[in-house]
């Protein structure tokens, strides 16, 4: 079976599994909604926040949410030995790990598309003034957060102490990501947005994407099958 | 016959590590199409990593194992498509139905024409009915019978079934002692762990017993299976 089409079948079985159960977009999409209105009682004052403190609570949303997205799409490979079951398939393994890949980023994306809105209304940040710009450095960041986090939580999928391993591993490595993301979301967030210095730094985001995405489909036939 | 096909199975001197401790010690045997193998233990002897290693699922440290003439390297993703395996864990998705599963399962694995596939399975397991039933409302019998089915799917050369009885009443262990025989019969390698030695006595044409990662022949002898496994453990 082709690369592309294993890919889709992954991704359509882990989004048919979501829409079933809908646990992991409900978990991740409250915990980002409770983090993000917990801030905004911090940092909101007069109706007005800082511009910079609405792009890291942005992008701390979404790195917990992710992780707790990461945690149980593998949690539920791991009840049932189903990552086995698919490595068995005589498909290329590093199209199990896309179609998943591409899962989790469906389901980020949807947590994404409800907490975007809400900061943009609770810490009045301009995050629509250039729609295509912010639309752009969440793909990349999600993706790039997203990669690393696919390869790590399946190689943890079978370890008794994968909940704290993976936000141990998980953090430091994405860390870039997150500062990335931040950055160019606060360069867009200014009063007067700072245009190159964010597409400077989703430039940046789609580096990080390319050598994440390039370096995990490298280690993950080795890394599953020890 | 395909290039990754194969009508053999041999392990080579194998021996597997996992950090210091040691769960296969040199094993070497080998098994022909159209046979079904026991594979005899106490827990922790090292019958699941023996398992592993032949789906290709982990490597060897030392020795090797050949699937014919070629190794797991050697065949490549095509070897693993001749592979069936039914683990301890179903394999399944609770979340899926019983068709879904099997669906799934027949795309990853290039088939053509899956309804009919997926139908045909689930017509020998007895569960068409349930279909478009989530696997979680399943009994237990229910989900070893579409797990058997699901590892057959693809007809595979090399079955490779962990403790394949636990759970099933007798009319479900009759079920699958048949579907093993037709397996057989269609000339697949079949290896078998199991503690439920009463259920593959009629089946089993060679046995061998794994004790701390070392694997010796059952000796052939008058007596049970049970029997002779006793016998041999306690000398």
């Amino acid at each position: 079976m082709s690369f592309l089409r294993t890919v889709a079948v992954v991704m359509r079985k882990d989004l048919v599994v979501e829409t079933r159960s809908m646990e992991v977009v409900y978990t991740s999409a409250l915990f980002a909604v409770l983090c993000v209105l917990v801030f905004a009682f911090g940092f909101v004052q007069d109706g007005r926040a800082d511009s910079a403190a609405a792009a890291a609570i942005l992008w701390i949303a979404i790195a917990f949410a992710g992780t707790l997205a990461l945690a149980r799409v593998f949690d539920r490979e791991r009840q049932n030995e189903t990552l086995r079951a698919m490595l068995l398939a005589p498909v290329p393994r590093p199209a199990l790990y896309v179609g998943k890949l591409a899962g989790v980023l469906t389901l980020l994306l949807v947590v994404e598309a409800l907490v975007v809105p809400l900061v943009a209304l609770w810490f009045q940040a301009a995050l629509f003034r250039h729609a295509a710009l912010m639309a752009g450095l969440i793909l990349a960041g999600s993706t790039g957060y997203a990669a690393v986090g696919t390869l790590f939580a399946a190689m943890l999928a079978r370890s008794r102490s994968r909940a704290s391993l993976l936000p141990l591993l998980l953090y430091p490595i994405t860390i870039p990501v997150i500062i990335a993301g931040v950055r160019g979301t606060a360069a867009l967030l200014q009063p007067d947005a700072d245009l190159p210095v964010a597409r400077a730094w989703l430039m940046m985001l789609v580096s990080f994407d390319a050598v994440f995405i390039t370096l995990s489909l490298w280690l993950f036939e080795p890394t599953m099958t020890e | 016959m395909a290039s990754a096909d194969f009508t053999s199975l041999t392990f080579r001197d194998v021996t597997r590590h996992f950090g210091r401790r040691r769960a296969l010690h040199h094993v070497t045997f080998t098994c022909e199409a159209g046979e079904i193998v026991a594979v005899l233990g106490a827990n922790g002897a090292g019958k699941s990593t023996l398992l592993s290693i032949a789906a290709t699922l982990l490597t060897p440290s030392a020795g090797s194992v050949l699937y014919g003439a070629q190794s797991a390297r050697d065949g490549g993703i095509a070897l693993r498509g001749r592979i069936g395996v039914l683990g301890h864990d179903l394999y399944l998705y609770p979340e899926l139905t019983a068709a879904e599963n099997l669906a799934f399962f027949a795309r990853l694995y290039g088939m053509a024409n899956v309804e009919a596939v997926v139908s045909a399975s689930l017509t020998r397991a007895a569960l068409l009915e349930c279909a478009g039933e989530p696997v979680s409302s399943f009994s237990r019998g229910m989900r070893q019978r579409l797990a058997l089915e699901r590892a057959l799917l693809h007809s595979p050369r090399l079955l490779l079934l962990d403790e394949p009885f636990t759970g099933l009443d007798d009319t479900a262990s009759g079920v699958l002692r048949e579907r093993l025989l037709e397996s057989k019969r269609s000339g697949a390698i079949v290896v078998v762990t199991t503690h439920d030695l009463e259920s593959i006595e009629a089946l089993v044409d060679t046995a061998f017993v794994l004790t701390a990662g070392r694997a010796e022949p059952l000796r052939a002898g008058p007596g049970s299976l049970r029997q002779r496994y006793r016998s041999h453990v306690v000398s």
